[in-house]
């Protein structure tokens, strides 16, 4: 079993209109055993900027917290908060810092940049970016996630209408994996309000 | 074949461990005590490998009463899960520590909780947690007949059944095992359940 599917882990993030949607899986598990079903694996960066952290929980934890003590810095120094561009470039040297021992972690980054713009983007354990105007997946249910999220998602999706497809896409792909699910944790961001559900799935 | 496994009860917390010290085919001691008292209100449960385990629970355990000292006020649950967290998590990458621990506390403002730290470092906060081949028994054991705020006799009720199952089905089963139990009083040994003296 690879170090990317130890403790298992599913992430997708999608664009909507002047909003965006970020949604992960609830499981921690050591290989086949399930430890929890409570995990957190999206953090807030600021109040429209959103880190998913898919992989190993551990690395998951550290590059968490390294990545927020960066952004408290540059929060120090600039007096403002990071965009998300910026955010995303961060990511991608801090991985690609460690290259030749690379932290097992797949980010899926999602913010409201300029003007409110809705930005996403993923990359890989070493920080290959990967912008996208649609949706971005990671983890280990992600080839369900591409599946489900192409046939589901439309452009320029209202709040509401994006909730539900993040949340049918998310659901239908982490029951086609054995690592992934117990349940779904949903946040909806538009300029004005931050919007955390917990979506009941299968709980197996 | 080591089993520890905790669970959180009404103001109280219990850690059991099993306290046998075997190396290959033999036994070499069945009272070798896993659960290491780190303050007045933490109790730390540990399994893996047995060298690690000794130093790395001393050294957190120093290192618990060194914080005390220069600042006056004990740490929390909370933080000293974190700083356990980040000595793995440093040490992973270059010489890591095969210690899995179930860390027990009682704090005043927040009650009693139980940490899980993963060897590679995983921290996550539950309410019941077990670790090492015993792990399969005791977890679905207390999936089945946990909930939430038991008391403390439900709580030992509990861990016997686990103790039971332990013992019925693993097949090198440890043969004594030790319940600590932390509360608002403090962090104490409660009891034995013993197969073997020693």
């Amino acid at each position: 079993m690879s170090i990317f599917e130890y403790n298992g882990s599913a992430l997708v993030a999608m664009v909507g209109k002047n909003c965006f949607a970020i949604a992960s899986d609830r499981r921690l598990g050591v290989q086949l055993q399930t430890i929890s079903t409570d995990f957190q694996r999206i953090f807030k960066i600021h109040d429209k900027l959103f880190l998913g952290l898919s992989g190993l929980g551990s690395d998951a934890q550290t590059l968490y917290q390294r990545l927020v003590f960066r952004h408290k810095l540059y929060q120090l120094r600039e007096e403002r908060v990071m965009k998300p561009e910026t955010f995303a470039s961060l990511v991608s040297a801090v991985l690609y810092e460690k290259r030749f021992g690379p932290y097992f972690c797949q980010p899926v980054i999602a913010g409201l940049g300029d003007d409110d713009k809705p930005f996403i983007c993923t990359m890989d354990s070493i920080g290959a970016k990967e912008l996208a105007k649609d949706f971005v997946v990671a983890g280990t249910a992600s080839e369900s996630l591409y599946g489900a999220c192409e046939s589901m998602f439309k452009p320029d999706m209202e709040h509401e209408e994006l909730f539900e497809t993040i949340s049918q896409a998310l659901l239908s792909s982490v029951d086609r994996d054995c690592l992934s699910g117990w349940g779904g944790h949903v946040y909806v961001v538009t300029p004005t309000e931050v919007t955390e559900r917990i979506l009941k799935g299968r709980m197996d | 074949m080591e089993c520890v496994f905790g669970m959180v009860g009404k103001g109280f917390a219990l850690v059991v461990a099993d306290t046998s010290a075997v190396n290959s085919i033999l036994v070499h001691k069945s009272n070798e005590d896993k659960i290491m008292v780190l303050d007045s209100h933490k109790l730390m449960g540990a399994s893996g490998e047995a060298g690690d385990r000794a130093q790395f629970t001393e050294y957190v355990q120093k290192n618990v009463s060194l914080y005390q000292f220069r600042n006056g006020i004990p740490l929390t649950t909370k933080a000293a899960a974190n700083f356990m967290r980040g000595e793995l998590a440093t040490a992973l990458r270059k010489n890591p520590y095969m210690v899995n621990i179930v860390l027990a506390g009682y704090d005043k403002e927040t009650g009693p909780s139980i940490y899980f730290i993963d060897y590679i470092a995983t921290l996550h906060k539950v309410d019941k947690a077990a670790f090492g081949y015993g792990s399969y028994f005791s977890l679905a054991m207390m999936d089945r007949h946990y909930h939430p705020d038991m008391t403390v006799e439900e709580a030992i009720k509990l861990a016997e059944q686990c103790i039971e199952e332990i013992r019925s089905r693993l097949v090198v089963a440890p043969q004594n095992f030790v319940i600590k139990i932390v509360d608002k009083d403090g962090a104490r040994e409660h009891s034995w359940r013993r197969t073997t003296k020693d």
